[in-house]
């Protein structure tokens, strides 16, 4: 495989690549190709045959395995839509890491469009991670519209952690998931917006089997003239906990509208919610500069701290 | 040495009307000394503090370190110079553990120094490191976190703010013997402590007495003592005149 500085750069920034691992499942996607896709002894990783994607089976029982798949888009202006299907075994223990950089150096929109469905079956456990980041001189935009499914069967667990690191000018993304019996749910979002970007992010959690359990824990960041948007909301059918967290520092012009959403069905739902959007304190500031900080200093290491 | 010549400062009071909070005060702090700052609350203490620290700005009077005047410096040149302050009531930071405070306040730590100073201030390393300075801290462990990053910063002056503040009478004991090793005849650090504890008071070499603003008396723990208890008790006497006093 031709691998170019910038392919390689992307695949670090949002994955950790350094390179191609000898070992393990792995579909690296540029440009609307795979370019390099391999299956392990446990772990299929295979091209949908109808449209374009990607179908990942995990045999029931695999443990402490890691599928990489990466999407980076390096052609100007390019529009790349994906639907991709991850089906976890029975008692299965793995790690998915997903993400997608572009680089857009062109005056016309790339644009990323992941259609995703997560199946964790029985005693299964998934963290699943997904980096997005954009980059490019361009004024063409770099734009996500991620959609993702999860259905979490009884006594398994998930952990999601969705992560925009910067550069992306637009994004939409939207997470559906159904929690079922004993099954529990953790989704940990961190955003970071700057510039006139605008992101805007809907999370729906129904919880649907009794010992169930939900968590959404968002922090984000809007600097500048940066719009976000947060949509967060739990419903709790049966006896069951939910919490949602939305914490935001808002800079500059920014604007920031976050709306938890709580709705219990059933009198042994427990469900709260803690929103919190503020500034960076003076206080704060004030402490790291008497550690010798500068002003500037302080504040990346209050938000860096913060989005950590 | 610092030295405070004549700081005086004013603040708009709720009522919309300026106050004097701090009337000339002058102040002379050597190395190898340790001071205590007392006096009833409201008194100015935190604001001699905050004035020192650059946190206050725009105060009349003029305040130089080693024969320079810094009162022109902001917080991170005067940081930078070699003061640092214990706050009264630190802030909290979420994401931010207490080891990379700490870290934040001297980068060059060794690791062994790192904890062992945690240790000092009664936080076990293992539990503490790497927990959040955030809203899941108590008072009291926020207070030994702001304690411990002061003195891992090794700075050649050093004001603690009510340092016991919350903190358990075992750690407050033991923090004054930490203090007491860590700035008495040191010749090259300054210890300022604001504190009401009798104990940290009758370790200290100078005990400066604060009330109203200014400066009432300056003098060791015995000859501060008294004026303390008879300042309390005149000061009671004036809140409760006509009132009933009840034998209990
Ligand atoms: N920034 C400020 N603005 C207005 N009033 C202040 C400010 N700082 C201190 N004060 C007032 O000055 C007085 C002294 O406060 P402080 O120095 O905190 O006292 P102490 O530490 O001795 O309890 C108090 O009445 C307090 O309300
Ligand atoms: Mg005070």
């Amino acid at each position: 495989m031709n691998f170019k500085d910038l392919d390689m750069q992307l695949l670090d920034t949002i994955s950790d690549l350094k390179g191609i691992p000898k070992q393990g499942a792995i579909n690296i996607r540029r440009d609307g190709q795979a370019i390099v896709q391999k299956s392990s002894p446990n772990i299929e990783v295979k091209s949908k045959t109808d449209k374009p994607g990607l179908t990942v089976i995990v045999k029931a029982g695999t443990k402490d395995e890691i599928v990489h798949v990466p999407v980076i888009l390096t052609q100007a202006g390019y529009k790349d839509r994906v639907y991709n299907s991850f089906i976890i075994g029975e008692n299965a223990d793995v790690t998915i890491i997903a993400g997608c950089g572009i680089h857009n150096d062109s005056h016309g929109d790339s644009s990323h469009e992941g259609i995703h469905e997560i199946t964790v079956k029985k005693g299964a456990r998934i963290k699943y991670v997904e980096k997005h980041y954009g980059q490019g001189e361009g004024a063409g935009k770099r734009i996500f519209t991620p959609s993702t499914l999860i259905n979490i069967e009884s006594e398994a667990s998930a952990e999601m952690e969705m992560v925009q690191i910067k550069g992306v000018d637009d994004t939409v993304r939207s997470t559906v998931a159904h929690i079922h019996e004993q099954a529990s749910l953790k989704i940990i979002e961190r955003l970071l917006t700057h510039g006139n970007q605008k992101a805007e992010s809907a999370i729906e959690i129904s919880i649907e089997g009794k010992g169930g359990s939900g968590q959404i824990l968002s922090r984000s960041v809007a600097k500048d003239d940066s719009v976000q948007i947060f949509k967060a909301s739990l419903l709790g059918k049966t006896e069951c906990i939910g919490h949602v967290e939305c914490d935001s520092i808002i800079m500059g012009n920014a604007r920031i509208k976050s709306t938890p959403e709580l709705v219990a069905e059933n009198a042994d739902a427990v469900l709260t919610h803690e929103a919190a959007i503020g500034k960076i304190a003076g206080e704060q500031l004030i402490k790291l500069m008497s550690l010798g900080l500068t002003e500037k200093e302080a504040i990346d290491t209050i938000l860096d701290s913060f989005l950590n | 040495m610092l030295k405070l010549e004549n700081i005086s400062m004013t603040v708009n009071g709720n009522n919309g009307e300026n106050r004097e909070i701090l009337r000339g005060i002058n102040l002379e702090f050597v190395p190898g000394k340790l001071y205590a700052i007392t006096g009833p609350n409201g008194g100015g203490k935190t604001s001699i503090a905050k004035i020192i620290m650059g946190i206050y700005q725009h105060v009349s009077g003029h305040i130089f370190l080693n024969g320079e005047e810094i009162s022109g410096l902001n917080i991170t040149e005067r940081a930078r110079r070699g003061i640092v302050y214990a706050f009264q009531h630190p802030p909290r930071f979420k994401g931010l553990t207490v080891g990379n405070l700490v870290r934040i306040a001297n980068p060059d730590i060794d690791n062994l120094i790192l904890r062992s100073t945690l240790r000092n201030v009664g936080l076990c390393p293992e539990d503490y490191l790497d927990r959040d300075v955030g809203p899941g801290l108590s008072g009291g462990e926020i207070k030994r976190v702001e304690v411990a990053q002061v003195l891992a910063r090794d700075a050649l002056i050093t004001i603690f703010d009510e340092p016991e503040a919350g903190v358990d009478l075992w750690t407050i004991q033991k923090l004054i013997g930490i203090i007491a090793e860590k700035y008495l005849s040191n010749p090259d650090s300054i210890g300022i402590v604001i504190t009401h504890n009798e104990n940290m008071l009758h370790i200290c070499d100078e005990i400066i007495l604060i009330d109203e603003g200014s400066v009432k008396a300056i003098g060791n723990a015995e000859e501060i003592w008294p004026l303390i208890r008879d300042d309390m008790e005149c000061k009671m006497k004036e809140q409760c005149r006509g009132e009933v006093v009840y034998e209990l």
